[in-house]
């Protein structure tokens, strides 16, 4: 795929956070070298553990962090440091993000149309109040909610509601990317599906690129179109969906993918658990690097595991 | 397959249960029966709201003071566990029925030493010198998994992952020696990986001591993996049960054709249209008149508006509550993409 086409790339991508003083200092290496590419129209997926630093890697695309090192492009501009007022704009407005806690991330003193039309007037893209209400009625219909609705204040919704009131904060700029953090993880189940339908319908309609942050996989494989798999602050193993699921190398990959249970009783009870042990790794005379196994299907290994596992 | 001994250890009969709010009074609960048989893990499954976790608080004596028991029994050797006095219960709840809560972190005392928070059962329940507790302690904490427990022993929660946590907790419940263990979603907080090894101890330390697991969640891989019979709860009610291979296999109520099709799974294409359970759940401070899931139910019919499905039998084993499998009913299929994927599980186990 030609280069222009890349949205966003990630370069070697570190965040340490430091905790303590003297003696006790620590140093957290959240994420640590990440590197990625992500095209025009793609969902990426990114998967992993609680605390391997997905959320972290998000919430510094979107400026939240300043990065320990590392380079962040938007449209083949640098964004990662210190940008002119003029560069800040475009990244606010072209990037947006979508929560996990449909609770916790609307102010609830608010209304939802101060809420989602917050975005348009602090970047000045409407004249008056007015066109204001008329885009954001325009945006909550798209997400399954109607005009009555927008004098209204987030605890008179469920949390599904919340979630697409989320959604239409996010996509009411016409962002070019959208960080989704674990954007179903805490909703029901029946609810989950209303909103993943939903998402997918919407990837087409306004032809969204899509980080989709998650820790489940079998959800991550049904919306993405390129899946990375992130253990410990480093990428591990990525490839597209089909790919990885059917040919994972990586260990961590093959314990992640076996320990999902799976809603079918006979083949559940039968089965074995991969437990995945860290310390099987000996890198202290090979270093372990990116290796592409097959066109598009990337593995962090030692040259020596590489041969062990890509059998 | 585990064959399920019919000796019932604990018999639920017509539970109801209400809260009492500032808005009128919440029916959390109307009318649960079932049995738990000796040696069998139960699975409760439902969303949030359908009254799973209620129902198992009242059978543990723990029910907030807003609650109220309206009518209902549960019997366990014997006793009715619900007209109990909070003396009685001192000697059943944790000794004979223990639990097991989501959030391993708020299940423990942050300021107690891990050890010596098992350990004191030992102490208090058991009469146990001091000593001896200890060693029976580090015994339980190893038998959970816990690497190095003499170490681990002097240490306190927050010393510990999240998985690590969990395992203290199930030793903590497991150290009275407990004829009833009900689970309340242990591993909802976990990931992946660590839900795997917490699902291998508790179905390991079952197998050992003959417990009767009662294991409430809402991931149906994780009931297909540990349950030898699942209740479907909705609105505070059961709306079908039967063994696992009953609701995974022959699913009846449309509410669980809509929890087994609403997930993508790995065999999901991308891009799929995923089977939809319309709306939300009722408000149950005004239940609706008939039943509870017509509004979001695509087959319901005329009759589930106006009156409530008794449980019909479908085998043995096995009851739904709709009106579908009436005899007068009309026939429906199931969503094609679930159908699809009961046949292919069902060839999948052939095979093997």
């Amino acid at each position: 795929m030609a280069e222009d086409n890349v949205l966003l790339e990630v370069k070697n991508l570190k965040q340490y956070f430091k905790s303590g003083f003297g003696r006790r200092k620590i140093i957290v290496k959240a994420v640590d070298g990440v590197s990625f590419k992500i095209r025009k129209g793609e969902t990426f997926g990114l998967v992993g553990e609680s605390g391997c630093g997905k959320t972290t890697t998000g919430r510094a695309i979107i400026r939240l962090y300043k990065p320990t090192s590392g380079e962040i492009y938007f449209k083949g501009k640098l964004i990662s440091g210190k940008l002119s007022e003029e560069d800040r704009m475009m990244v606010t407005q072209g990037i947006q993000m979508i929560f996990q806690d449909p609770i916790s991330s609307l102010n609830p003193r608010m209304t939802v149309k101060e809420i989602i039309g917050e975005g348009l007037i602090i970047n000045k893209l409407v004249k008056d109040d007015d066109e204001l209400t008329e885009k954001v009625v325009e945006i909550i219909r798209q997400v399954g909610l109607t005009e009555d609705h927008i004098n209204r204040y987030p605890h008179e919704f469920s949390g599904g509601q919340r979630q697409r009131i989320g959604i239409a904060r996010a996509l009411i700029s016409r962002p070019d990317l959208i960080i989704a953090d674990e954007p179903v993880s805490a909703l029901d189940v029946s609810i989950q599906a209303q909103i993943l339908n939903m998402l997918n319908r919407l990837k087409k309609t306004f032809g969204l690129t899509i980080l989709f942050i998650a820790h489940d996989l079998s959800v991550v494989k049904y919306f993405s179109d390129y899946v990375a798999v992130m253990y410990n602050g480093k990428i591990v193993e990525s490839a597209k969906p089909d790919e990885l699921y059917n040919n994972p190398i990586h260990p961590y990959t093959k314990a992640l993918l076996s320990a999902i249970p799976i809603p079918d009783p006979l083949y559940e009870k039968g089965r074995d658990y991969i437990t995945y042990d860290p310390s099987i790794h000996d890198y202290s005379v090979e270093k372990p690097e990116m290796h592409e196994v097959s066109p598009g299907h990337y593995v962090y290994l030692s040259p020596s595991e590489l041969e062990k596992y890509a059998r | 397959m585990r064959t399920i001994s019919t000796e019932k250890i604990l018999e639920v009969r017509d539970l109801t249960i209400s809260f009492n709010t500032y808005a009128g009074k919440l029916q959390a609960v109307r009318g649960v029966s079932f049995d738990l048989h000796k040696g069998e893990t139960l699975a409760i499954v439902g969303e949030s709201g359908s009254g799973k976790s209620v129902t198992n608080k009242a059978l543990m004596g723990i029910l907030p003071r807003t609650a109220r028991i309206e009518k209902g029994q549960a019997f366990y050797k014997g006793r009715d566990l619900l007209s109990m006095t909070e003396k009685e219960w001192e000697k059943v709840r944790g000794s004979e029925i223990a639990m097991i809560f989501q959030d391993p972190l708020s299940s423990l005392n942050p300021v107690t030493r891990v050890g010596k928070q098992i350990a004191e059962i030992f102490i208090l329940k058991h009469k146990l010198p001091r000593k001896e507790a200890k060693r029976r302690a580090i015994e339980l904490m190893d038998a959970v998994g816990i690497p190095d427990p003499e170490k681990r022993y002097n240490q306190y929660p927050f010393q510990f992952s999240g998985g690590m946590r969990q395992r203290i907790v199930i030793a903590i419940a497991l150290a009275s020696d407990p004829e009833i263990l009900i689970c309340d979603e242990p591993t909802t907080a976990l990931d992946v990986t660590i839900q795997a090894q917490i699902l291998k101890i508790i179905d390991r330390l079952q197998k050992e001591k003959q417990l009767s697991v009662i294991f409430i969640t809402h991931d149906l891989g994780v009931v297909a993996h540990m349950a030898d019979r699942v209740a479907v709860m909705y609105a505070g009610k059961i709306v079908e049960y039967g063994t696992a291979e009953d609701i995974f296999y022959n699913p009846q109520h449309p509410y669980t054709w809509g929890l087994l099709s609403s997930m993508p799974d790995m065999e999901t294409e991308e891009g799929e249209e995923l089977y939809v359970i319309q709306g939300s759940p009722p408000n149950m401070l005004y239940p609706p008149k008939g039943d509870a899931f017509a509004e979001r139910n695509p087959y319901a019919l005329n009759i589930d508006f106006k009156e409530e499905p008794p449980m019909f039998k479908v085998s043995d084993t096995h009851y739904a509550a709709t009106w579908l499998l009436h005899p007068k009913a009309p026939k429906i299929e199931r969503p094609a993409a679930l159908q699809r994927r009961i046949e292919k599980s069902l060839k999948r186990a052939k095979g093997v």
